[in-house]
């Protein structure tokens, strides 16, 4: 990959890092919050579902990942396993595109 | 100490990037849920629900330490930086361990 490309992905996962950190520290909370006496699925979704704002942050939430997850496991793989290039880039895009797909569905089923 | 921070910053990051597609499905299937919520409430399950969530708070911790070492002024905090980022996350695991 050229610099400017490796320029951008610093800058993404930095942008990303820094829309995550706020996310996951409201994440850590809501989730000490939601397991005190225990979880029903209808429990849950009585609580979230048609919340309009939970369903924006989450959205939020999950394309930040959808960034920042594959770009650090790219350094991981080029440093630790040696793999890098076009193959490894090709592999990352279709984890980033999962995490997407099943991320936002995970957010439809929960909150729409 | 400084290092052995950000290797727990890298290892917390694989484990959670594998995490996520699990738990993405699982939320996905709404109502369906209820099974995985009840395997869920075996001990081993909660106690690596626990690791989880000691593993998002470190991550959490570990890059906000970056974050302050690549864009704030003040390289010397290094150390205090280093013992925030566990500070926060023996907080956090101590908090959900609590809730459970």
């Amino acid at each position: 990959m050229s610099i400017r490309g490796e320029t951008r992905l610093w800058i993404a996962q930095r942008a990303s890092a820094a829309v995550l950190a706020l996310c996951v520290l409201v994440h850590l909370a809501v989730i000490v919050y939601a397991v005190r006496g225990g979880l029903t699925g209808a429990e849950i979704l009585a609580r979230t579902r048609g919340n309009a704002a939970w369903f924006a942050f989450y959205s939020v939430f999950v394309l930040a990942v959808t960034v920042h997850a594959p770009i650090g496991l790219r350094a991981v793989l080029g440093e630790w396993l040696a793999w890098r290039g076009r193959s490894r880039d090709a592999v990352l895009l279709l984890f980033a595109m999962l995490l997407a797909w099943m991320g936002m569905r995970a957010v439809l089923a929960v909150f729409a | 100490m400084s290092k052995w921070v950000a290797h727990v910053h890298r290892v917390s990051g694989i484990a959670l990037a594998l995490f996520l597609p699990a738990h993405f499905w699982v939320l996905g299937q709404g109502l369906e849920m209820d099974g995985v919520l009840r395997w869920t409430e075996q001990p081993l399950v909660k106690v690596a629900e626990w690791g989880l969530v000691v593993l998002l708070a470190a991550h959490l911790g570990g890059g906000l330490r970056v974050l302050a070492l690549e864009f704030l002024p003040w390289r010397d905090w290094q150390k205090s930086l280093a013992a925030a980022a566990a500070a926060l996350t023996l907080g956090w695991g101590l908090a959900f361990a609590l809730a459970l």
